[in-house]
């Protein structure tokens, strides 16, 4: 009890006093930024002019930069594309057993319960973790403008964590598992995990610290926090002995939403707020917004989880907190949104030119729909139906589908030409991947949305029956399968760019 | 490493918030239940233990909620699945398993509602042998058939409609039947309140 009141009073002071020190910066004018910093990803005379994949006219400042800690990132980008494709296999294999239920199922190994964390962890823990931090420790000295220091550690980290990953997966085959959504890796793989993911968080956070940059750009403060937030809430969900009963559900589903909230999200939206006027030419719209909807999406996204669990056995203030913070999150999503849509309104034309501009806008406009739908559904009564159906898969998929992989693909086209120094010449097929991803997400997340609709007024119906609820599902499952394959294949397609990028031969060098 | 510090510093603090809500203060909270609460539930045994992990391994959570909600929330209660569930009916499980998603129906008291073992290894063998719309993965790799008129052993089950064909359940598949028909959430909410109350104030 002691320890517990310890850590109890210890928690509170220092978030308060972490609010106070924020008050008193605010005041003092520390937090309020310039606009013009907005312009500090630019170089000289860069203002203006479209940056398209193909890296032509980069110049040397950028090319210095980039290829610092090359192999290092190389070595996470490939290894996430390889799981993502694992990944989205398994995916569609558990997506058609639920409409041909008896497909692979004689054996112990390929049983949909079995199949379905696989598909979970992999594409969590092997494809968006990794892909993430690749582009982010990319991204992070072209915005310190130093080198990405003591980088040979992150070859330590990336065959540990993929090392990690592989292992996991082998043991939740057979049986080894903490059995909780979004933490099945068996406890000790996450102590790999944990290691791995500091060894990652030391580079770069060194980078930042040595950094004499006057201004760091919003991208930065969402990767540093991001970077913060995850170790923590990794550490913490993970910790089993701490937690009991329907407490530990309340864990869980703290982590599981904090997984999205405090880390895939900020590491996406960073690349956003980077490639967005990188691309077009032209700063964001509004500096000072994108300032109110990071310390928005800091406050409220950290508590939002219990929206999971919304009708169950737990305590109704901690429920009605969620409430108001998932309403709460319009604020920071609508800011972002106004100032990556306007930025994208003004300078519309650059998406006939560029391919990657397509991916991110794709996966802003994503970001935006999926985050109010989830601010939507929160309430209670829309949480009433949408509980316990496809809904919430559907709404999964659009916020780490539709958003996020969409600009971890643009994010890593964008990327890895400057990395090699090569310029790919086949541009048609990254835009065969684009329509072939986008087409399969749509077909994939607008049906089963309206199935799990359905499915959710059946469970609401006091004269229907269980067998109603199911049966509605099954055209929308199906469709599922047809976007999910889709899906696939543009995986197959990106696999193939980014070989073909990386055997493309070396550009020349603008001085 | 100009003004990184403010935001270190804030993302400290929010998250540091976020552990003190989500974390700590219901950690408190519901140690309290798990104290005044253990008189109204009983242990699992050692095969439902078991049992229990088999449920985790082969995923069943991610298609059953073991969590009823109120009847203002969904239809539950009329589909038969008891009443609204409480912190205490989770007392033993570690880890939880209160699922979100209901491809299959919820699980809280199926040990009342299918008190039958044989139904359940059926079941799990091949659902659609007694829930023709079922899309319920079978566990036929759980059991092995043995093709001979008279039962083969004490525990062997006749598959309906199939001349001298027995089921024979291997210990997992027991198990995990012992682990169902141990389901049966079905203490009076009024004695839990009671037993809660005798203890500490009931501070929900």
């Amino acid at each position: 009890m002691d320890a517990k009141l310890v850590f109890l009073v210890l928690t509170f002071s220092i978030s308060i006093l972490g609010m106070f020190a924020f008050v008193i910066a605010l005041i003092q004018k520390q937090v309020l930024v310039p606009d013009s910093a907005s312009k500090s990803i630019f170089g000289k005379n860069e203002i203006g002019l479209t940056e398209l994949e193909s890296n032509g006219n980069i110049s040397k400042t950028w090319r210095i930069l980039d290829q610092s800690a090359r192999n290092p990132i190389l070595f996470f980008i490939v290894s996430s594309v390889i799981w993502l494709v694992i990944g989205s296999i398994l995916g569609l294999l558990v997506s058609l057993k639920f409409h041909q239920p008896e497909f692979l199922g004689a054996d112990d190994f390929l049983t949909f319960g079995k199949l379905r964390p696989l598909h979970l962890n992999v594409i969590a823990y092997g494809w968006l973790s990794p892909a993430a931090l690749a582009v982010a420790m990319w991204l992070v000295p072209r915005m310190t403008r130093i080198p990405l220091q003591n980088n040979k550690i992150l070859y330590g980290s990336g065959i540990l964590w993929n090392f990690g990953v592989f292992a996991g997966c082998v043991g939740l085959l057979y049986g080894y598992t903490d059995g909780l959504e979004w933490l099945e890796f068996w406890w000790p793989i996450d102590i790999l995990l944990a290691i791995a993911g500091a060894m990652v968080a030391i580079p770069l956070f060194k980078t930042v610290y040595k950094s004499k940059e006057k201004h760091l750009y919003v991208s930065m403060w969402y990767t540093i926090c991001a970077l913060i937030w995850f170790p923590v809430l990794f550490v913490i969900a993970n910790s089993h002995f701490l937690h009991t009963g329907v407490q530990q559900a309340i864990a869980n589903w703290w982590f599981a939403h904090n997984v999205l909230g405090l880390w895939v999200t900020p590491l996406g939206l960073g690349i956003i707020y980077y490639l967005l006027p990188k691309i077009t030419g032209y700063p964001i719209a509004s500096y000072q917004l994108s300032l109110f909807g990071f310390w928005g999406l800091a406050l409220f996204y950290s508590q939002v989880g219990m929206h999971h669990l919304l009708g169950g056995p737990i305590p109704t203030w901690i429920a009605n907190l969620s409430i108001v913070m998932s309403a709460g999150m319009a604020i920071p999503v609508i800011t972002v949104a106004i100032n990556h849509h306007v930025s994208t309104y003004r300078h519309f034309h650059v998406l006939k030119d560029s391919v990657v501009l397509r991916f991110i806008v794709f996966g802003a406009m994503s970001y935006t729909i999926s985050s109010l739908q989830g601010s939507l559904h929160s309430i209670r009564t829309f949480n009433y139906v949408t509980h316990f159906t496809h809904w919430t898969v559907s709404h999964a998929h659009l916020g780490l589908y539709g958003f996020t992989s969409m600009v971890l693909f643009g994010g890593i086209y964008f990327a890895l030409p400057r990395l090699m120094g090569t310029n790919f010449r086949k541009q048609y097929l990254i835009n065969a991947h684009f329509w072939i991803a986008a087409v399969g997400i749509i077909i994939y997340a607008v049906p089963l949305g309206i199935g799990g609709w359905l499915q959710g007024q059946e469970l609401r119906n006091t004269s229907g029956s269980f067998e109603l609820s199911l049966k509605i599902t099954m055209p929308y499952l199906f469709l599922r399968s047809i976007g999910g394959t889709l899906m696939l294949i543009s995986h197959f397609l990106f696999l193939f760019n980014v070989v073909g990028i990386l055997k493309s031969p070396k550009d020349t060098v603008k001085s | 490493m100009s003004k990184a510090y403010i935001f270190v510093f804030g993302g400290v603090s929010t998250i540091t918030l976020s552990i003190f809500l989500f974390v700590l203060v219901p950690r408190l909270q519901i140690s309290v239940v798990n104290n005044e609460g253990k008189s109204i539930q009983s242990p699992y045994t050692r095969s439902q233990l078991e049992g229990r992990q088999t449920y985790i391994e082969y995923g069943c959570v991610y298609c059953h909620t073991q969590q009823v909600r109120d009847p203002s929330a969904g239809a539950d209660k009329y589909f038969g699945w008891g009443r609204a569930s409480v912190p205490s009916d989770y007392i033993f499980d570690r880890p939880h398993l209160l699922g979100t998603m209901r491809t299959g129906p919820d699980l809280s008291n199926i040990g009342l509602r299918k008190p039958s073992r044989i139904w359940h290894h059926l079941h799990l063998f091949d659902p659609r042998l007694l829930v023709s719309w079922s899309i319920m993965p079978g566990f036929p790799f759980l059991y092995k058939t043995v093709q001979i008129e008279n039962s083969p052993a004490k525990n062997a089950i006749k598959i309906p409609n199939n001349p001298n064909l027995w089921l024979l359940p291997s210990e997992k598949a027991e198990n995990l039947v012992d682990y169902m028909l141990s389901l049966k959430r079905d203490g009076s909410i009024k004695d839990i309140n009671n037993n809660i109350q005798k203890g500490k104030k009931n501070e929900f």
